[in-house]
């Protein structure tokens, strides 16, 4: 059984789908030589016009990859900072994504943007530490936010495959994460999965997160049976999937890496209220609101969700209503 | 071939002149909501620049766009439809005058982003052109978009990577109500020279000016050359937006309107032509907008319960609004 990294995941599934389909090519900055360790040994295999470095232009580039999708190619864009996104919010939702219904479906946007090292990367301070992905599933651009190597995989191969734009995140946090890997597939977008199976509470788990929930609930296993969720794609989000669990939980805690006020988790719960009559208040642990992520160590942990809080929003909704 | 032929870019500027009075006729009588950017006085402009391009060519347009989506060779009764919001018009009644746009006949929309087409222009020509489609583009937009940096982003793409894209300045005199001399440092051409691309200024009120020049831009791109600007110096006979019909905003002066009026591209291409030809084509556009006209207003609006269709090509299927 092969033992495969994250970031090589995502190399595998750039490479495959390149070698797949000649319409695929890449675009970012310094790319050529690799810098996020992702594009790794394409420019030798596929050549300079399709690993296409670019100037600092993020905001023609990322329109440029639209016109490039409305002629027919299918543009993955790497983005270096997840910050950059904000910088080309406008391009996305008011361009790539609105085409098809503005046109009256002449068309479609099948552009893949590509962020490795999305969330705090420690250190890295105000300007490069976000995790913008809530903002994206607000405007309805598809979002994926994988939590391991065969995710990474599979849902990078069909988010370059989908005909819409689709933002990948692929979370600092979990770059690192290597695990055995038999088949590399598609993962379908829009499909949740259980990661652990439990009976007393679910904890839905964004990206690297689904790690801490995991460890979680494994130190509380003789207190509390935790099911844990992993929604991998956050919009189109798979609420089907996540009913089925907390209907037979009965209990529902969020942990999610968006700011408070309007992020993921907020909607989650919501969701899951208007279906299902919880047995106890749903909890979310989630980073503060309007998080600007500090520099120092201590004070950038400090914003972030982390295990101690998680433990302790379960134990808070097992109390609650038993 | 592009097309040189007078009566033919006659026919063009006319019939965006006329499709322009008809739609300010159906905003008045509230058959198009939300008012219209009218292309009257600039018509020259897009009928000069695409006869300059073959049908294969692409070309983006603005929310002042009517006339490049009509000089393209879209349908004049689908495209009236559009503004009225019918399930016939050219984007089903869901874009309306500013995203007004066929895909079919190399329009990549119409964008109301100001600055924003630029890019998206030039990635399309890229991309086609590295599938071996020997194509160029025309990107339309107006003076107040050479203050924006995404456009000027794409300047620096498109000459750095020697895409064929023409980028047509329609400098009217005026971003919305800001003149051109209280928003522009430097000049227009000097943008242009910054990046390594050739710059012309044309008489934009002169259709056969705009189109000669364009045809010999166009034909440098064509043999290999990278992008270039041309600056159309032309006057925007209406107002910014219909809704200054109804609110009057002192920004120009009379005398300078009525200046701006005396160059009306629609008599200097006009005159070039026989009286009777002239006539003969007058009364063809007049029976061809008629049509269209009728075609627009015997068409079904749109049913409410298609509202969220072609938000996504892939066929994801968002959930409604309601409790």
């Amino acid at each position: 059984m092969p033992r495969l990294s994250y970031r090589r995941a995502l190399t595998r599934a750039l490479a495959d789908e390149m070698t797949r389909d000649e319409s695929v090519f890449l675009l970012g900055e310094d790319i050529r030589v690799a810098a996020a360790n992702v594009t790794t040994g394409l420019l030798k295999k596929f050549g300079p016009e399709r690993v296409l470095d670019t100037p600092l232009s993020e905001q023609a580039f990322t329109s440029f990859a639209t016109g490039a999708a409305l002629a027919g190619t299918r543009p993955v864009i790497e983005f270096q900072i997840p910050s950059l996104l904000f910088l080309v919010f406008e391009q996305i939702v008011n361009h790539a994504h609105k085409f098809p219904l503005m046109t009256g479906g002449q068309c479609a946007v099948p552009v893949t943007y590509l962020v490795p090292g999305s969330g705090s990367r420690t250190g890295w301070a105000g300007q490069h530490s976000d995790h913008p992905y809530s903002l994206f599933a607000h405007v309805g651009v598809t979002t994926v936010v994988p939590a391991t190597p065969a995710d990474a995989y599979g849902l990078l191969v069909s988010a370059i495959r989908c005909d819409d734009p689709v933002v990948v995140f692929a979370p600092a946090g979990a770059l690192d994460v290597r695990a055995d890997v038999d088949d590399l597939v598609p993962v379908p977008l829009g499909r949740g999965c259980v990661r652990r199976a439990g009976t007393d509470v679910t904890v839905v788990a964004v990206g690297h997160l689904v790690h801490d929930a995991l460890a979680v609930a494994d130190e509380l296993a003789d207190q509390v049976s935790v099911e844990v969720f992993d929604p991998r794609t956050l919009y189109p989000f798979d609420w089907d999937g996540l009913v089925e669990s907390v209907s037979r939980t009965g209990r529902l805690v969020v942990v999610d890496d968006s700011n408070r006020s309007c992020g993921m988790a907020g909607e989650i719960i919501a969701t899951v209220v208007e279906r299902v009559r919880l047995a106890a208040s749903p909890r979310r642990v989630t980073r503060p609101d309007g998080a600007v992520l500090p520099f120092a160590p201590a004070l950038d942990r400090a914003v972030q969700p982390g295990r101690e809080q998680l433990s302790a929003a379960i134990q808070l909704c097992l109390k609650d209503g038993s | 071939m592009t097309d040189s032929d007078p009566v033919r870019l006659y026919r063009t500027v006319r019939l965006i002149r006329r499709f322009e009075e008809r739609a300010i006729d159906l905003v008045r009588a509230g058959e198009i909501v939300g008012g219209i950017h009218p292309y009257l006085g600039q018509e020259g402009i897009a009928a000069g620049v695409c006869a300059a391009l073959r049908d294969g060519d692409l070309v983006t347009g603005t929310h002042r766009g009517h006339g490049h989506v009509l000089a393209k060779g879209a349908d004049p009764a689908r495209m009236l439809a559009e503004l009225c919001g019918r399930v016939t018009g050219l984007n089903r009644g869901r874009g309306g005058s500013m995203h007004a746009a066929d895909l079919g006949v190399g329009v990549l929309g119409a964008n109301a982003i100001v600055g924003a087409a630029g890019a998206i222009l030039t990635g399309a020509v890229w991309a086609r052109r590295r599938r071996g489609d020997d194509l160029v583009g025309a990107t339309f937009f107006g003076d107040g978009a050479v203050n924006e940096g995404m456009l000027l982003e794409a300047f620096n793409l498109a000459a750095l990577w020697r895409v064929p894209v023409l980028f047509v300045c329609e400098n009217n005199g005026y971003a919305t109500t800001m003149p051109v001399a209280g928003a522009v440092a430097g000049t227009i051409a000097g943008r242009a020279a910054a990046f390594g691309m050739p710059a012309t200024a044309v008489d934009g009120q002169d259709p056969e000016e705009v189109r000669a020049t364009c045809a010999a831009a166009v034909a440098r791109m064509r043999a290999g050359g990278g992008p270039e600007l041309v600056e159309a110096r032309t006057y925007r006979f209406d107002a910014h937006h219909t809704f200054e019909h109804r609110v009057r905003l002192d920004y120009r002066p009379p005398e300078e309107v009525a200046a701006g009026r005396s160059r009306d591209p629609v008599d200097i291409q006009g005159a070039r032509l026989p009286l009777s030809v002239r006539e003969s084509v007058d009364a063809e556009v007049e029976a061809v907008l008629d049509a269209a006209v009728g075609y627009a207003l015997a068409s079904p609006a749109p049913d409410p319960a298609t509202a969220l269709e072609h938000l996504y090509a892939s066929g994801l299927t968002a959930r409604t609004g309601g409790g």
